[in-house]
């Protein structure tokens, strides 16, 4: 039944730009976001909240502007690596970020990408400061496409990972690591005595979400063509904490539901009103007021309580 | 006798100059089933603490099978196939019963799989076995927040079973369990222990099921022990019969 929904959903996601051509770039952009919502939703499981995600979106997308520039100019190749180095970052902060809880754990996030920013908008002869730096359009396959082929062939890779992504961390969340992460959340003191090194969960867990929230940031750079510093800045983070909790944590699928739910609302919103953060600010109150498993909680079978 | 799988050798514990354990040393045999009693806050909690390294002692030495384990983790003394199960239940309340027991289950065989569920039959099965052991078995997919007080216990107990644990630390394991269910418990406990030898050192209140199940006790007081022996030896040293069990 499930399968289906998503099937349905995922097609109707396919033929929306051939309906209507200007959604091509949101949607495009909306599940980029949702990979990087993803990351930090993984990271909810434990119930820990990252306050700084967009530092790894930005780094991967700095990081594919980066091996463009040193003439890689092939899509996936530079895709992979730009993850990898994503992950890489995940890896040097996590393995320290991973010691904190709570509070601690969402202001050091925001504190380290808040000076990841700093290096990317002052260091000018490197990372072209606040001009950012172009994302040229790669070959895929081989071919180089003219850019508005290379936009839609870019959306319906983009809607392919979003599958395959999203089953692989699905079965991530399933698998023993999976539940130890929630457990985490739940009792540490436990884990521990299951002989379950806890740091070593968190750990893996955080890079998985560097690694996904790179992802996002890697094809939101070719989307636009262009990668910022803003890319990593605190609103951008908070951005994607926004969108895990609007899309509830409870499931895969909600990241990218509530991505497309905010994009498709922000693009609604910025024709007729100028007031965008009202109507962020309410439709999120309404959210976690009346929908604690966020929009996706919607769709998701409810789970029979016994109490 | 054998040499001892878990030794205490003068251990000294005090909070804000209160002494939970003032120079105890204990020692604990293969196939023993040591009774720890006490009046309450007389430190016996304590000593679980410090013998799975939750709590380092002031002074003292804690070994396992020869080997000092005094300064390691909890983590790495479970590894060593210490388990245990808690005076409060400590389980993950929002997953289910069954996971609860699974994740157990994984953590000695299978843990790192990122890519196989968690829930296999044969991983299920040998849950569910466990669970039955407990007379949990109808409340496996049920969230274990959900459970009375009681049945959190039986389920902490047989999560500390499924580490498959050489020794096993229980801490008031019939408290809170119904009097109608405490010697069944038991029952199975004790078969359970036999059957896959392993050897158990626990804090009960219960006198009763102490006289019937232990095969040494010790009797603990202001964090010393004050008498040790067979359940008889003990049960019938009238400063024990005062003190810990209240009878004159
Ligand atoms: N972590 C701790 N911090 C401060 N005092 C503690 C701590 N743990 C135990 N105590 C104190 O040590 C004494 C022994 O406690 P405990 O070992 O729990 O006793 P028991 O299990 O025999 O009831 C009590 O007075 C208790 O208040
Ligand atoms: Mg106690």
């Amino acid at each position: 039944m499930r399968t289906i929904f998503a099937t349905l959903a995922v097609l109707i996601l396919a033929v929306l730009p051939v309906a209507a051509p200007w959604l091509q770039f949101v949607l495009t952009l909306a599940i980029a976001k949702g990979f990087a919502a993803l990351g930090v939703a993984v990271l909810l499981r434990a119930g820990l909240i990252s306050i700084g995600h967009a530092m790894f979106f930005a780094a991967s997308a700095y990081g594919v502007a980066f091996l463009a520039r040193a003439g890689i100019h092939d899509f996936g190749l530079l895709l992979i690596l730009s993850v990898l180095a994503g992950a890489l970052v995940g890896a040097v902060a996590g393995s320290f970020l991973v010691r904190y809880r709570a509070i601690f754990f969402a202001m050091l996030n925001l504190a380290v990408s808040m000076v990841f920013y700093a290096l990317c908008a002052k260091l000018y002869s490197v990372t072209g400061g606040t001009d950012g730096m172009p994302v040229p359009v790669p070959a895929v396959f081989g071919i180089v496409f003219a850019e508005p082929v290379f936009k839609n062939v870019l959306f319906y890779l983009s809607l392919g990972l979003m599958v395959l992504v999203g089953v692989s961390v699905q079965r991530y969340l399933n698998s023993p690591l999976g539940h130890a992460l929630s457990a985490v959340h739940t009792n540490e003191i436990r884990l521990e005595y299951l002989g379950i090194p806890v740091w070593a969960v968190l750990l893996i867990a955080y890079v998985i979400s560097a690694a996904l929230a790179g992802l996002g940031g890697a094809i939101a750079g070719f989307a636009i063509g262009r990668v910022v510093p803003d890319f990593a800045f605190w609103t951008a983070s908070g951005h994607l904490v926004l969108i895990a909790v609007l899309g509830g944590i409870g499931g895969v699928p909600g990241a990218f539901i509530g991505a497309l739910f905010l994009e498709l609302l922000h693009s609604a919103a910025v024709t007729v009103t100028d007031s965008w953060n009202l109507i962020v600010g309410i439709t999120l109150i309404v959210v976690i007021m009346f929908m604690p498993q966020g929009v996706y909680g919607l769709f998701a079978r409810r789970e029979v309580s016994s109490l | 006798m054998t040499r001892p799988i878990l030794e205490a050798k003068g251990l000294h514990v005090a909070f804000n100059g209160v002494k939970a354990a003032d120079d105890v040393s204990i020692a604990i045999h293969d196939g023993e089933f040591l009774a720890i009693i006490g009046p309450n806050g007389s430190g016996k909690t304590t000593l679980l603490n410090i013998c799975t390294g939750y709590i380092r002692p002031r002074s003292g030495r804690v070994l396992l099978d020869g080997h000092d384990i005094t300064r390691l983790s909890p983590r790495a003394i479970a590894r060593r196939g210490v388990a245990r199960a808690f005076q409060i239940p400590q389980l993950f309340s929002t997953q289910r019963v069954i996971d609860n027991m699974m994740l157990a289950l994984a953590a000695t065989d299978g843990l790192w799989s990122a890519v196989r569920p968690l829930e296999s039959p044969a991983r299920r099965d040998e849950a569910k076995a466990l669970l039955d052991l407990v007379g949990l078995a109808g409340d496996a997919d049920r969230i274990s927040s959900t459970l009375p007080e009681g049945h959190r216990k039986l389920l902490d107990i047989a999560v500390a079973l499924a580490l498959k644990p050489r020794l096993l630390l229980l801490d008031e394991p019939t408290s809170g369990v119904s009097a109608l269910e405490r010697f069944p418990l038991m029952e199975a406990l004790m078969s359970a222990l036999r059957q896959r030898g392993i050897t158990a050192l626990f804090v009960e209140h219960d006198m009763d099921v102490v006289a019937r199940y232990a095969s040494r006790v010790l009797v603990w007081n202001a964090g010393n022990i004050m008498a040790q022996g067979r359940p008889d030896e003990v049960f019938s040293n009238a400063q024990v019969r005062q003190r810990v069990v209240g009878v004159a």
